[in-house]
């Protein structure tokens, strides 16, 4: 039960609910100060910590992995500086997320390996993949990239269409064949577009599934397999989109996800709310699967790469709504 | 869903069980594991503290009862807590006394509104009410389409014009429903961050229009620590009048719903549990408090059973399926109510355990439609004992319905699964009883 107790379960059980807005601001400081000159971490500031990841969506493992680490770090280096310690802080969690790889570059203006580079975009209902496609299409046509569409979704209502706008926005070919069409045709269908028309990059949609439907995932496995056999190794990359939001569930979508169809890449959506989307962290940790892109609202410019360093300092940013 | 909670609190029990009371010592540790499961579970950091406090403070407070173990003493303190915490009783929509009753739905993008606005309208309409839908989502590129298809799938009428005008859509909405004398208006609304001062303005601006009988709030069932934010800043924006969760039928364990009770005490009225246009159901504590200590949700599946079955049928099933004797024939006759019960998966997926099993045992709803000639064309004989279907029957029985060798083995395959399954569902009706009994036992002392 020791490393419970080093996470404060059971000590605080009394403790009066202060209201859930406890700022953070200042926390990096504190966490500074309480450590000087000494070689443990006090048990408060491991308390105020545990509390932003837990509250962030880290979850507990990766909270007590966090923990584990800072305090191996501070005994072993022993007397650090404030500045020293905050910077522990950032270096440990940071060693979680996954660097990017050098063959999937996730600059719009990198050179592919491939032609066309074909990207399957993939997640649960709602978390944002449509709107992520369409951002993609901007942000690789700006770059200078040729890119097509593929109007995988023929499931949900109005998918299609809502697609066939971002493209528009983004002035780049989609390819469809309407709604109730089978995906795996309309993906086989666009990359061989793609492929006849010179296109650098092909996005192929697909309609949101929850991941323990496995009739779905399996069709999802289809989809993913008709890509190869036009294009060598299509998709080159599948992005998992994961909703900021999402708690601990969204380590199964990524974990049943990634057992179909291989997953090479996260993009992290809705980071415009007040939701710090901590679960990446354990995500990429677990997986060994980069983040490659976050979604940061709902302008066909609101995605950027993801960088890690800026995201882990958001964790220790407040941004509470003003009441 | 939330078997993962339940096989946490389960194991927290375990330290209990086996003890002559509950004493500081193993009411602590088990109070730590249920800190952490809920946790684990998405409950709001804060939330699940106060809740373990609670817990504790009324497992200290108690003497062991000798009819029942420590862990089951347990049981009942968590379970009675949750309940608490969840909401007493179930609450439904308030309906206006002047038509029409106005219904607004609000939440973050991609919580679901747009697909539960069209299946509330479906079950409002199957209630004898007369529904109108307004699509005042003008934002996101062809939601307007999404619910224009999915009402045509329903038979309800929309209302929706070319200006990108929320509050014009709204408005006019209203004034089209009094006119066509349709009893209520359900206003779909566009996904909005609740850090977003415009569109917050937005919605208040709508509600403040059509005077809404009832405000709904969609969140989806597997948002984490951020929904206590989200709640409260929308219903200090609209102040809505209950909370609907979506996306049940994944395995998430949705501690949202506990956190989002406790922060704003709306009640939560229904729970949505898949794409289909009936996998709509109101919410209720009791039950999802037994479903999260992993006692299934057997009331509201024998509840839904009984909306399609009459009572004789249903005795006459019941007991062929606890003798076993469920056959093909009976499996014929009861196809068609089945499929009016709506799918397969979802009606599964309320057995405790079976969410989890299914994924070996896939139900594909459109595998049962060839299924009445494939019956037809079996003898009675083989109707009441299918295990005498061999190879050259199946051929014949294929030849017989049109269909394939293969299609009748789906189908006998698929036969063996449900009265698997079944059979499951009376056991787990057996346990419901068990735990009734428990509750009438500890219910007559005053527990704190």
């Amino acid at each position: 039960m020791g490393i419970f107790d080093k996470l404060g379960f059971g000590k605080k059980e009394e403790k009066l609910q202060e209201g859930l807005e406890k700022t953070r601001a200042g926390f990096l400081d504190k966490i500074g100060k309480a450590l000087v000159g000494k070689d443990r971490v006090d048990d408060d500031v491991l308390d105020d910590l545990e509390e932003i990841l837990i509250t962030s969506d880290v979850g507990v493992k990766t909270t007590l992995e966090v923990i584990r680490r800072i305090e191996e770090r501070v005994a072993r280096d022993k007397f650090v500086s404030s500045s020293e310690l905050q910077q522990i802080l950032k270096e440990e969690i940071t060693g979680l997320l996954k660097d990017n790889e050098a063959d999937r570059p996730a600059e719009f203006d990198a050179d592919l390996r491939h032609k066309p580079h074909v990207i399957m975009v993939v997640g649960v209902n709602g978390v944002g993949k449509t709107t992520t496609i369409g951002k993609l299409a901007h942000m690789y046509k700006t770059a200078g990239k040729n890119v097509m569409l593929g109007a995988g979704d023929t499931f949900r209502a109005g998918a299609v269409e809502q697609l066939r706008i971002w493209g528009e926005r983004a002035g780049v070919t989609l390819i469809q064949q309407g709604q109730g069409a089978d995906p795996a045709a309309v993906a086989y269908d666009t990359v061989a577009s793609g492929k006849s028309r010179d296109a650098d990059v092909v996005l192929v949609d697909t309609a949101g599934r929850l991941h323990n439907r496995r009739a779905l995932m399996d069709e999802l496995g289809k989809i993913k397999r008709v890509m190869g056999k036009v294009v060598d190794g299509a998709p080159h990359e599948v992005l998992l989109v994961l909703d900021a939001s999402t708690g601990q569930n969204a380590l199964q979508q990524a974990r049943a996800f990634s057992e179909v169809v291989d997953v090479t890449g996260l993009a992290l959506t809705k980071l415009d709310g007040t939701a710090k989307g901590g679960i990446v962290i354990g995500i990429s940790h677990e997986m060994s699967v980069p983040v490659k892109y976050i979604g940061v609202g709902e302008k066909i410019e609101d995605l950027q790469v993801f960088e890690r360093a800026r995201f882990v300092s958001a964790l220790f940013e407040r941004t509470m709504p003003s009441a | 869903m939330f078997e993962d909670l339940s096989t946490r609190l389960e194991l927290a029990f375990r330290s209990v069980t086996g003890q002559a009371r509950l004493s500081d010592v193993n009411v602590a540790e088990t109070v730590r594991e249920i800190r952490r499961a809920l946790l684990d579970a998405d409950v709001n950091y804060e939330v699940a503290r106060s809740i373990t406090a609670a817990v504790k403070e009324k497992a200290l407070g108690q003497g062991v009862l000798a009819t029942v173990t420590p862990g089951q003493q347990f049981t009942k303190i968590v379970y009675d807590e949750l309940i608490r915490v969840l909401g007493e009783q179930k609450e439904d929509i308030t309906f206006s006394q002047v038509p029409p009753t106005v219904i607004l739905i609000a939440g973050l993008q991609g919580s679901g509104k747009t697909t539960f606005s069209a299946k509330l309208a479906k079950m409002l309409r199957d209630q004898g009410k007369s529904p109108m839908l307004a699509a005042a989502d003008v934002y996101r590129p062809a939601a307007v389409d999404q619910l224009r298809t999915l009402a045509g799938q329903i038979d309800v009428p929309v209302y929706s014009i070319e200006e990108k005008d929320a509050l014009r859509v709204a408005k006019e909405a209203l004034t089209e429903a009094k006119k066509n004398a349709r009893d209520v208006l359900i206003i779909d609304t566009a996904g909005r961050m609740h850090v977003d001062s415009d569109m917050m303005d937005e919605v208040a601006r709508i509600r403040e229009a059509v005077n809404p009988s009832e405000v709904l709030f969609v969140v989806d069932s597997m948002t984490g620590q951020d929904a206590v934010n989200t709640a409260r800043e929308f219903n200090q924006q609209i102040n809505f009048d209950g909370v609907v969760l979506t996306k049940l039928d994944g395995d998430t364990r949705g501690g949202a719903a506990i956190s989002i009770r406790t922060v704003v005490d709306k009640p939560i009225k229904f729970m949505s549990t898949g794409e289909g246009m009936e996998s709509i159901s109101p919410f209720y504590p009791d039950r999802m408090a037994q479903r999260i200590l992993g006692m299934g949700d057997v009331v509201s599946l024998v509840e839904k059973a009984q909306e399609q079955y009459d009572e004789v049928q249903a005795r006459k099933l019941q007991s062929k399926i606890s003798s076993n004797t469920f056959n093909l024939e009976d499996f014929y006759g009861q196809l068609q109510q089945i499929k009016k019960m709506g799918s397969m998966r979802e009606l599964v997926g309320m057995i405790p355990g079976m969410s989890k099993q299914l994924g070996d045992a896939e139900i594909d709803d459109d595998a049962m439609k060839p299924v009445e000639s494939i019956i037809n064309s079996m003898t009675i004989e083989e109707r009441r004992k299918p295990d005498l279907i061999n190879g050259s029957r199946r051929k014949r029985i294929a030849n017989g319905s049109g269909t394939t060798v293969r299609e009748v083995n789906d189908l006998l395959k698929q036969f063996t699964q449900m009265k698997k399954m079944m059979k499951t569902m009376t056991k787990m009706n057996r346990m419901g009883r068990a735990m009734e009994g428990l509750k009438n036992l500890t219910g007559q002392r005053k527990l704190h």
